[in-house]
């Protein structure tokens, strides 16, 4: 006997948990399965929609196919990406073709914003289509469509004076560069940033969630509750910025369960807004937006586990291991430690990731997608992977499963080579994320129709 | 899988010489583990490969890494990095596909250290990074300890023996990183070389890690025991001795263990030679929870399954996690003994306890090269998941009704690092008459002996006052989960009695 539901998701990121949400909404019984761990926890908490049109190969090459080399284009010649987009639905059009937002359409995001602010409380950004500017840890810009209400005094279209913090230990994160970026960036507001001698009581290198564990807890350090303790710290330096009253920026720290109360606290000792600038891995609000995700897969009674990996499938009709022709799903084998168990379901939806999240993998005789074996597109000849322009149009950037408008893969010859899986996600071709600050967004859209369709295709 | 040359625990330990003989790696080189296989520094195949190539360097490999003669000078100058390339018949150009990105030579580095990109997802899983700031996390007792050890003559560092062996980064690590194994070879060679056996720390931690050993004296009159471990001058001595916490009372010993009930029942009920399975009900059914045994048997036998009670040691889970390596594989050879054995008459191995469930299926694959170790591994469940993956468990629960039964379930890390972590609130969802709230993702903080050690009491209660605050705003009073010892952790915690998912199953399904 097998473990059974009407639609199994592979993949516990924001394209799988969107699609299982959206399938569970459409009545069908949902599991989801994760290799490891949601990977969100490296994700840093802003939901981009689109960013940037960046330009591509194609536009400044005439004849990308000519030499193995080709496109191979100087730095010099890469035009500047159209944005900072004010709003990216009215962009979406000026997209390359195969683009996964061309295939699902503008509405297709729309509708996966609205269910992502649905489910997920304490983001900020549904009030407009325009996109927000929030200042990253590395000094940047990043337009993005939903932010936690955290960053929320952060935007860069505020021009309200800008204190940036940071913290000897915490070397990731350095505060006087990120304001001198930010400057440099032309923000409209003058900013400052300066490093404190908080938390001193903790050994260099504490772990962030250490850190974000005393502020929890309102620990005591050396007798100071830790987040007086952490507002004395940094109390000296508002005067630091010309022109009154700073809000304060800290490296995204600030408590993980009671991230609102210590913000408040910290607001309240300083006399000044407070906020976080989202950081790479190990990111807290990556953390807090899992949890409340996986909040939501229970409170749609979403079946999941994690620490499964897919490691095979069994097509319906499929006798001594040869595939049968349908090319119908009926049952994923997920590895349990050394042993297989068979999952069957009526739908899959495929969610494992792109290149960095390895649901797309490649070596030197070519790319491919390793859980179902779906058809990658990609040049035969090594060379045309990429081109010399570090930051310029990758084609590997875009490799991925290709669908039709339905989200179901297609083969070499553009025919459904699984007619009962739809693909979400980074496990898509078409998109360069990347570049066009759009992972999120994408993820929203093709996993909210993944999602629909697959329950669709139990009902058939 | 590899010889752990400094691990074949049957000979004591005193036999050990301070010459390094001929199967020491030498300086440099992790003594256990796969990588103790000496380098071969490989040819650099820009330049024509001499006729007898093949056999000067199979020569060379009786040259420990990091011993200057190792390598033929042109070779060194071509090689960046050392490795662990086996064979004298692997040094056909042919079987290396890589030649013309890395053109300086073959890369052959340890593929664990390489996998980790350092993402640090493991270290925000780490819940004793959580709470004790002086522990280095997980990235460094794996991927970069190993790597600093590969240079120099360096020693492990001694917070490795500060992690619990949760091993949930094992689970969070999105490279596969072996983590967990990273950190069972260098806390074993750290016990081994660097830790002082009559320290009182040694002394404690092998008797928490031979609790078997202790607990078949103790039921042999457990009433006895029970009055002795329950004085608070026992606590007392425990604490001021050895290092073993006093804030903790000792778990009772049942006056009648497992096995005597087994053999005083006359054994299996069912004989099915189609469906059978061998029950690893592991020390702590045993001897102090012969009910959570009891259960599983009941349970199967309803199901009409033949059970098995191999004989059988401690699955190891408390060695490793003291780097008591050798006692861990003494006991490794005698269950494998048995569970093959068991396999061979056609039954799958079943476990109640996570710990020892994981230990079966990912440590002893990991760690020891036994024959038959695969097999056990593979052919390894845990008890409620075996029985939904082979029964309509469902369809059989579709019928139950328990009586307003409310519990506050926690999932072990092991069991977690299983694919386990819902399969109780997913079983007991649709079932009349009981309520099962989970209380969250986070470790109960006890980790096996890790909560027992006076010096990690505070710790282990701080990583499970997450826990103890969910389960007290849970509705209910009791609590469930799979693991003895967390088990012991959420009775310490609340003052709840804590059941196991099977005594459940035994209440709803069998009269």
């Amino acid at each position: 006997m097998a473990i059974t539901s009407d639609v199994l998701v592979v993949g516990g990121g924001l394209a799988g948990i969107t699609a299982a949400l959206s399938a569970a909404r459409e009545g069908a019984d949902v599991r989801l399965v994760s290799h490891k761990q949601s990977t969100l926890q490296q994700a840093s908490g802003l939901v981009d929609a689109l960013g940037y049109v960046p330009h591509t190969r194609t536009e400044t090459d005439t004849d990308p196919a000519k030499t193995p080399t080709a496109g191979r284009t100087g730095v010099h010649d890469r035009p500047d990406p159209a944005g900072p987009l004010a709003d990216p639905f009215a962009a979406i059009d000026d997209l390359p073709e195969g683009h996964p937002y061309r295939l699902v359409g503008a509405d297709a995001l729309r509708e996966g914003l609205a269910l992502f602010d649905e489910v997920v409380e304490g983001y900020q950004g549904a009030h407009t289509d325009r996109n927000a500017l929030v200042p990253t840890f590395g000094g940047t810009v990043k337009p993005t469509a939903r932010y936690p209400e955290a960053a929320a005094a952060g935007l860069a279209s505020d021009d309200r004076p800008m204190l940036v913090v940071g913290f000897r230990s915490l070397t990731e994160f350095d505060a006087r560069q990120v304001a001198a970026r930010l400057e440099a960036a032309g923000v409209p507001f003058p900013v400052v940033g300066a490093e404190v001698a908080f938390p001193a009581a903790f050994r260099d290198g504490a772990m962030v969630t250490r850190l974000a564990r005393a502020l929890d807890l309102d620990e005591s350090i050396d007798g100071t509750p830790a987040r007086r303790a952490l507002a004395d710290a940094v109390d000296p330096h508002l005067d630091a910025v010309d022109g009154g009253d700073a809000r304060v920026g800290f490296p995204a720290f600030l408590g993980d369960d009671e991230a609102p109360a210590v913000r408040a606290d910290l607001a309240d000792y300083l006399g000044a807004e407070v906020f976080e600038i989202p950081m790479g891995p190990p990111s807290l609000p990556g953390l807090r937006l899992a949890d409340r995700l996986y909040d939501a897969l229970d409170d749609a009674s979403v079946r999941y586990e994690t620490g499964v990996p897919v490691v095979g499938r069994e097509l319906a009709g499929e006798v001594d291991g040869s595939d049968a022709a349908s090319g119908r799903l009926e049952a994923l084998l997920v590895d349990r430690k050394g042993t297989e168990v068979p999952y069957a379901a009526d739908a899959v939806v495929l969610a494992t990731g792109g290149l960095v999240g390895k649901g797309i993998d490649s070596d030197r005789q070519g790319v491919r997608e390793p859980v179902l074996g779906c058809h990658v597109p990609h040049p035969a000849e090594r060379y045309e992977w990429y081109v010399d322009d570090a930051f310029g149009d990758q084609p590997y950037a875009r490799f991925g499963v290709d669908t039709d408008e339905r989200l179901r893969p297609l083969d070499g010859d553009g025919a459904v080579q699984f007619p009962n899986v739809r693909v979400a996600g980074a496990t898509l071709g078409g998109a360069d994320v990347a570049r066009e600050k759009s992972a999120s967004g994408v993820s929203l859209a093709t996993g909210l129709v993944a999602g629909r369709e697959a329950a669709a295709e139990v009902a058939r | 899988m590899t010889e752990h040359n400094h691990t074949d625990g049957d000979e004591p330990r005193d036999d050990r010489t301070d010459e390094p003989s001929r199967d020491d790696p030498g300086p440099g080189v992790p003594h256990l583990g796969r990588d103790e296989e000496p380098a071969v520094y490989g040819p650099d195949y820009r330049f024509d490969l001499p006729e007898d190539l093949d056999e000067s360097v199979v020569t060379e490999t009786d040259h420990p890494i990091g011993d200057e003669t190792a390598a033929t000078p042109e070779a060194e100058a071509a090689v960046p990095d050392g490795g662990a390339s086996t064979a004298g018949e692997d040094l056909d150009p042919s079987n290396y596909d890589a030649v013309d990105v890395f053109d300086t030579g073959a890369l052959d580095l340890r593929d664990g250290a390489d996998s980790c990109y350092k993402c640090t997802t493991c270290e925000t899983s780490c819940p004793v990074a959580e709470v004790d700031d002086s522990f280095p996390g997980p990235k460094f007792q794996g991927p970069e300890q190993w790597r600093l050890k590969r240079k120099q003559d360096a020693d492990i560092d001694e917070s490795i023996t500060d992690c619990s062996n949760c091993m949930r980064c094992d689970s969070a690590c999105p490279s596969s990183v072996p983590l967990s194994q990273m950190h069972n070879e260098a806390r074993s060679e750290f016990v081994e070389e660097q830790m002082e056996k009559l320290s009182t720390e040694y002394v404690r931690n092998r008797i928490l890690s031979n609790y078997r050993f202790f607990a078949a004296i103790a039921s042999k009159t457990p009433r006895l025991a029970n009055f002795v471990t329950g004085l608070s001058v026992t606590q007392w001595a425990g604490e001021k001795l050895l290092g073993i916490t006093g804030e903790r009372e000792f778990p009772d010993f049942a006056e009648e263990t497992f096995r005597e009930w087994w053999r005083e029942r006359g054994g299996a009920q069912v004989e099915n030679p189609e469906k059978r399975v061998a029950y690893f009900h592991g020390c702590y059914s045993n001897y102090n929870t012969p009910e959570v045994g009891k259960a599983m048997v009941r349970v199967y036998e309803r199901f009409g399954y033949e059970v098995m009670i191999p004989p059988q040691k401690c699955s190891g889970t408390p060695m490793f996690a003291n780097g008591m390596l050798a006692d861990a594989r003494r006991h490794a050879e005698k269950n494998v003994e048995e569970l093959v054995a068991a396999i061979g008459e056609g039954a799958d191995i079943i476990a109640s306890c996570t710990s020892c469930s994981l230990s079966l299926r990912q440590e002893y694959p990991e760690l020891f090269d036994i024959h038959g170790i695969e097999d056990v591994a593979e052919n390894t469940f845990e008890a409620l998941e075996y029985l939904r993956i082979h029964e309509d468990l469902d369809g059989a629960l579709a019928d139950a009704s328990l009586d307003g039964e409310e519990l506050a379930y926690h999932a072990p890390c092991h069991a977690r690092n299983q694919g386990l972590a819902r399969q109780a609130i997913e079983t007991f969802d649709d079932v009349n008459g009981v309520a099962v709230e989970d209380v969250g993702d986070s470790c109960s903080g006890i980790s096996g002996t890790y909560g027992w050690k006076a010096e990690k009491y505070d710790y282990s209660m701080e990583i499970g006052a997450e826990m103890f605050e969910h389960m007290r705003a849970a509705e209910g009073e009791v609590g469930m989960t799979e693991c003895p010892t967390c088990a012991m952790q959420m009775e310490h915690g609340t003052g709840y009695d804590i059941r196991h998912p099977l005594q459940l199953l035994e209440a709803a399904l069998v009269d």
